[in-house]
């Protein structure tokens, strides 16, 4: 009986190790919110991934996992005024408008916390807007939690961004601006990434139409999108500030405009853009077509489109 | 054992392109996924069960050969006509889940169900008494569904990396092929040997 005893014992013990070290994690981490003045205000686990909406003194923000440190801020608003811009990559986004201004007809892939709908919308409230977002909780978030809503003018699709808009060019839609905003959670959609997937996007474009991409600006990825860019639209611009992982490319069915032509149309702008948070004329010298990549890295098609391999 | 471990290597190998290769038309949703898995193991049930069937008349190598050449010819529509099917039914079916089930089921189905086949088949090729039955069942469920998992971790891993879906496709068909022949010309051999 004594040997029966002995190991029951050992496991009681161990019970209280584990309990402690699960204490002092719980301890340890919620310290490490206090001391951020980061809490937590929303979370749930959707289909794709878990989203988090945590707030601290000056902004609330959308992040796609748990841990504060690999979490990335999907999306911030600030508090005080919801309307300027937190992200430089929305900013830079919007330096677009210096290569083709006044879209009408506008599709965004990824809704995030809908700020770039809600900034697009203000700027152009006559023009239509269209969201396509795989997962119908974020949808649901930036609603309740970003006060993001549907209009008349802002439609959001819940579903795949490349049955969308391989559907819209069936119907034979056209879109003057299309702005990919799907690249920045842990997994890359590898689909809306290839050769073929760009040219059914061209396939939206009027013949002033422009595509606009936030996506990578380090690794072999950088080098394997840009040719795939390149590759369908020929020469594009490359938006780029230092202090973020982010780039933003922008390309056009019109030949780009030249430096000079960007920053003598950057004042028609810069009072429109001052609520957000924004300096256009700062903008055009981030903007250029140079080749900052390695070319002869391969080019990214359904056939091959090993996206999230590349990124490591 | 060899021949079984290449089966179970390339089914899953395949189940997982199967994701890309839907994915154009399909999107990358979860339930293009489950989709896939579906057919998957309804065609793997439905392949067990007529293996199993099959070993009960008269079974030999040259037949077991014939199930991997068979295999690889089914694979034939998928390298090569995969794209205007998806495009076709794409364009007859709105909804995306039942677009990709039903597209799974046209590629996938009946070549993966031949290779089904192969492992209740070579239980019966290799079991030689009742009593090691079991051991035997054993030791072929390990080497195939061992293939199997290196088969998905290479796939998704490296050969993505270093392959277009259609060269990784073709080497299948090749070993596939390659693996038919080498059974067929064991058993006349065999056979040589018994005479």
């Amino acid at each position: 009986m004594k040997n029966h005893k002995a190991p029951s014992a050992l496991s009681q013990f161990k019970w209280h190790i584990i309990v402690f070290v699960v204490l002092a994690l719980v301890i340890l981490t919620a310290d490490l919110f206090a001391q951020n003045g980061v809490r937590y205000i929303h979370q749930e686990r959707s289909l794709y991934r878990n989203i988090v909406v945590t707030e601290d003194s000056n902004r609330r923000c959308m992040r796609f996992t748990i841990t504060s440190r690999i979490g990335q801020n999907q999306s911030c608003r600030f508090l005080e005024n919801p309307q300027e811009l937190v992200f430089p990559y929305a900013k830079m986004t919007l330096s677009s408008l210096l290569v083709q201004d006044n879209p009408r007809r506008i599709l965004i892939v990824g809704l995030g916390g809908g700020t770039l709908p809600d900034t697009y919308s203000t700027l152009f409230p006559n023009s239509e807007i269209i969201i396509s977002e795989i997962d119908d909780a974020v949808f649901r978030v930036a609603r309740d939690y970003f006060g993001f809503r549907e209009t008349e003018k802002i439609k959001v699709d819940i579903g795949d961004a490349r049955v969308y808009i391989k559907r819209a060019g069936l119907r034979g839609e056209k879109f003057d601006l299309v702005i990919l905003d799907a690249f920045n959670g842990e997994y890359i959609p590898e689909h809306l990434m290839s050769v073929e997937f760009l040219e059914e996007v061209k396939k939206l474009l009027p013949e002033n139409g422009m595509v606009i991409a936030n996506t990578f600006s380090t690794s072999r990825l950088y080098a394997a999108e840009s040719n795939t860019y390149q590759s369908v639209f020929g020469e594009f611009f490359n938006i780029r500030m230092s202090g973020t992982g982010n780039r933003v490319v922008v390309a056009s069915m019109q030949p780009l405009p030249d430096k000079d032509s960007l920053i003598a149309k950057a004042p028609e702008f810069e009072n429109r853009l001052k609520p957000f948070g924004m300096d256009i004329t700062r903008f055009p010298q981030f903007m250029s077509t140079d080749i900052t990549w390695d070319t002869q890295q391969r080019i990214l098609t359904d056939q091959y489109s090993p996206a999230n391999l590349l990124n490591n | 054992m060899v021949l079984a471990f290449i089966a179970g290597f390339i089914i899953m190998a395949i189940e997982l392109l199967g994701g890309r290769i839907l994915a154009p038309y399909f999107g990358s949703s979860i339930y293009v996924w489950g989709s896939i898995i579906t057919v998957f193991m309804l065609s793997l049930s439905v392949g067990y069960l007529s293996g199993g069937k099959l070993s009960l008349l008269n079974p030999n190598l040259k037949t077991y050969g014939t199930f991997f050449i068979g295999a690889a010819l089914l694979l034939i529509p998928l390298i090569l006509w995969a794209n205007p099917i998806m495009e076709f039914l794409f364009l007859q079916i709105e909804d995306p889940r039942y677009g990709s089930l039903v597209v799974s089921m046209i590629l996938f189905f009946i070549p993966t169900a031949i290779m089904g086949m192969i492992a209740p088949y070579s239980v019966r090729l290799l079991v030689q008494s009742t009593h090691g039955s079991g051991h035997v069942a054993g030791k072929l469920y390990f080497v195939s569904t061992l293939g199997s998992a290196l088969g998905t971790l290479a796939t998704s891993f490296y050969l993505v990396l270093w392959f277009e879906v259609n060269q990784i496709l073709i080497t299948m068909f090749v070993v596939l092929v390659a693996s038919g022949i080498a059974a067929i010309i064991a058993s006349s051999k065999l056979q040589a040997t018994s005479e």
